[in-house]
């Protein structure tokens, strides 16, 4: 800008800024924009000293104040924490029976058990605990190693069949393929089928019951009821943990799978174990 | 017809007229109105009365609701997510009660100001009432408009500064009250009060007070009539709502041009003269420092404070009140017909007046049955459609609910005896500040059974559920029925029912089922 240019028509000094023969006046800004600008500029200096802002070689300065974001996550995690305290303490001191004679308490321990069972157990046993062949549906109300709450307990703290458990729950159903003929086996497979009305071969039955009784009701109940102790399943329900139809049931006969639970006890802790188990006996299968 | 008596001529410069506008980036010049009195000034003088008073006082009045729920009347409690109105409690899913209202607010503005105009800027708007309220303290203080203009350009000494200090010490405490009533609506005023003396209340309470007192003070002390000008959106939005029936304040200039200063002098030199003897009285009470006699304008508020001053400059002179008034457009433009002579385009006041000083009969003046015409009959009906269609849902509201959630995963599960069981998740909402024993039932599939998670395992189609006062209650619910009659595209109903009230609720939910021949 060489010399002052005045505008004819507004009387007010130009910037001297010229584009196509329009020139840019230099009014002065409006007094509330001016106010609030210095405001401003006053807000930002007070607020660079109090809180973290200037970017230093490591590290940005932290501000008088001491604030960080970090630090209020942790407050209020430490909060959450502490609201739950009370809770917690009542979950470790009592049994899972009293916790679930509790109405407060069940409710706590059903909600914690939830949120830990969509960490730790949905992988095998579904998001709806709904299970898929080989894992157990927990809704139902049939159970492997029962179904009470203490039970419940029991299985999910020392698992089904790890190696690193002593109390695991450790039994194990023989192969027959080294036992019985494979003709005994159709038999027994058409007799097991039977049991829940879906016999393929109906006049093997007769031949299978007997099988069934010299060889597997020693386990699974002259009745095939099964034997929660043993984890041997009820053969005559309408559950079952692998394919019901009759060539799968030889199968299973012949060369049985058997599934392995890791021991949540030593993993998540007497509190968690307790909710889980909770939440799984509020499933509606819990007896 | 003139007149002997001196009116007393006041010096004053309309500084916001549009004539004299300034531009916005240079200082405000200041508006020193003057005590008006008169019967606006009484009315605004009441109506002042009355809304601070319930802006003050309302969160002080006790309701008593029993021992499970607050005793304050009007409280927003936002913590626990209730509104209680006196007997009115509102959930938050009631919460369309509250837009229903706004409606009706923003309707009823509609309405008041196709009727009477910017009523509610003049008269009940809390900028105006509380820049009242501030002037009354100016005034007290530094004496009434000459007084203050005196001490504004006296140099500092120690009474101004006295004067000054004790003025913005009454305006700052008038707003930390302003601010502090406000937060009384959110919690237990009288608890609140102690805790905010003591130091022990929310931090949130001190900020809120804090923010409302710098608004109040920096709006009602410093700011005024600006705040109006330039910030408010109404002045703008009010445009598009006037029309020529809505009342208006008014410059008569069919009745007050051609203005004069000696009246009586002119009239002997044969001039003529109209009824304004420009004492510029409605100017120097004008507390937007405009002058109405330029017409409309952006800046009234039609706080009538004009009239007022007029009127008693007419008594005084003899001449009949509204020279200012409240008039309508379309009586304006007719009158200004009258008066207008059509060949010199002047206002003659001959014209509109016979020698014996009668009025001219053709003059309209306005009446009733003017606020009476489509528009506004419209806006008044659709304003107590919407009041009565808010009544009838609130007298007829549940305050006994049922929601139902099913259980997607899994949608059913198979039992071992091979029958199918479905849950859900039932929400029960009892919205009475009493507990309630309740009844949950199965209406439909007559051989389903439902058991409760956390009661006892017993299958029923009926269950007795505590429910706390004024809480939603959740319950899992398990719903089974036998293989043989658990077919597809069945649904059946949750009942829930207060035995004492027979207040009854239900809800239709599905029941799931395996694909058949699974």
């Amino acid at each position: 800008m060489s010399e002052k240019h005045i505008d004819e028509l507004s009387g007010v000094e130009t910037t001297g800024h010229e584009w196509d023969g329009i020139r840019e006046l230099n009014n002065p800004m409006p007094r509330w924009w001016l106010w609030t600008f210095y405001a401003t500029v006053i807000w930002a200096i007070f607020y660079t000293i109090a809180y973290p802002a200037w970017p230093m070689i490591t590290r940005a300065t932290t501000g008088v104040l001491g604030y960080s974001s970090r630090a209020d996550v942790q407050t209020e995690l430490a909060a959450a924490e502490a609201a739950k305290g009370a809770y917690v303490e009542a979950v470790t001191a009592k049994s899972v029976g009293e916790i679930l004679a509790d109405d407060n308490l069940r409710q706590f321990a059903t909600s914690a058990g939830a949120a830990a069972f969509k960490v730790n157990c949905v992988q095998c046993h579904g998001s709806g605990a709904q299970g898929s062949p080989g894992f157990p549906n927990l809704n139902d109300d049939e159970w492997l190693w029962g179904g009470s709450i203490d039970q419940i307990y029991q299985t999910i703290s020392h698992g089904v069949r790890f190696a690193g458990d002593e109390e695991t729950h450790a039994s194990e159903m023989p192969a027959f393929a080294e036992v019985l003929e494979p003709q005994q086996i159709n038999e027994v497979a058409a007799y097991v089928a039977s049991l829940s009305g879906k016999a393929e071969t109906p006049d093997l039955v007769p031949a299978g019951a007997q099988v069934f009784a010299d060889n597997c009701a020693a386990c699974h109940g002259d009745d095939a009821k099964g034997n929660k102790e043993l984890g041997a399943p009820d053969l005559s329900d309408a559950i079952a943990l692998y394919a019901s139809d009759q060539a799968a049931i030889a199968q299973q006969v012949r060369q049985p799978k058997h599934g392995v639970m890791p021991a949540w006890g030593a993993r998540l802790g007497d509190v968690k174990v307790k909710e889980l188990a909770v939440f799984v006996h509020s499933l509606g299968g819990g007896s | 017809m003139l007149d002997d008596k001196e009116v007393e001529r006041l010096e004053v410069e309309a500084v916001n007229s549009a004539k004299t506008r300034q531009p916005l980036y240079t200082a405000r010049k200041k508006v020193f109105p003057k005590r008006a009195s008169g019967r606006f000034r009484q009315f605004k003088w009441l109506i002042m009365l009355v809304t601070l008073g319930i802006y003050y006082l309302t969160p002080w009045i006790r309701w008593d609701r029993g021992p499970y729920a607050p005793d304050q009347a009007v409280l927003l409690d936002i913590a626990n997510r209730r509104f209680y109105f006196f007997a009115i409690e509102i959930w938050p899913q009631e919460f369309f009660y509250v837009a229903g209202l706004l409606v009706m607010a923003g309707i009823g503005l509609f309405l008041v100001t196709s009727t009477v105009g910017r009523a509610w800027c003049g008269y009940t708007c809390p900028q105006t009432v509380w820049v009242d309220l501030f002037l009354v303290v100016e005034r007290a203080i530094e004496g009434d408009r000459n007084a203050r203009i005196k001490l504004d350009g006296a140099p500092w000494s120690a009474g101004k500064l006295g004067k000054r200090v004790v003025k913005h010490a009454i305006w700052l405490a008038i707003a930390v009250a302003t601010g502090g009533a406000w937060i009384f609506y959110f919690a237990d005023a009288p608890t609140l009060l102690m805790d905010f003396v003591t130091g022990q209340a929310a931090a949130v309470a001190y900020i809120t007070v804090a923010i409302l007192t710098a608004t109040t003070y920096v709006f009602g002390g410093l700011m005024r009539e600006q705040v109006c000008t330039y910030m408010c959106p109404w002045p703008r939005i009010q445009a598009a709502m006037l029309d020529e029936n809505s009342l208006t304040v008014t410059y008569n200039d069919w009745r007050g041009e051609p203005r004069s200063r000696h009246a009586k002098k002119a009239a002997a030199e044969g001039l003529s003269v109209g009824d304004c003897v420009d004492c510029n009285a409605c100017v120097a009470v004008c507390p937007m420092g405009i002058d109405i006699r330029d017409g409309q304008q952006l800046e009234c508020i039609t706080c009538a404070l004009c009239i007022d001053a007029c009127d008693s400059v007419m008594d005084k002179i003899g001449k009949e009140r509204g020279l200012i008034s409240y008039a309508t457009l379309a009586d304006y433009q007719s009158n200004m017909a009258i008066a207008t002579d059509p060949t010199t385009g002047t206002i003659e006041p001959k014209r509109v007046r016979d020698s014996a000083g009668k009025l001219n009969e053709g003059i309209a003046h306005f009446h009733i049955g003017r606020l009476f015409r489509l528009r506004t009959l419209v806006y008044a009906g659709a304003w107590s459609l919407i009041g009565v269609g808010l009544l009838v849902a609130l007298f007829s509201r549940d305050r006994l609910d049922l929601n139902v959630l099913q259980d997607r995963n899994p949608q059913f599960v198979r039992l071992s005896d091979g029958s199918i069981r479905n849950g859900y998740t039932v929400k029960l909402l009892n919205m009475v500040p009493e507990p309630r024993t309740v009844t949950l039932s199965l209406e439909g599939l007559p051989d389903a059974v439902m058991t409760v998670v956390g009661m006892d395992g017993t299958e029923s189609r009926t269950v007795e559920i505590q429910a706390d006062p004024d809480k939603l209650k959740t319950v899992r619910v398990y719903v089974r029925q036998p293989r043989e009659q658990a077919v597809e595209g069945q649904s059946f109903k949750f009942v829930v029912q207060d035995k004492s009230s027979s207040e009854t609720d239900s809800y239709v939910a599905n029941f799931n089922v395996p694909e058949a021949g699974k």
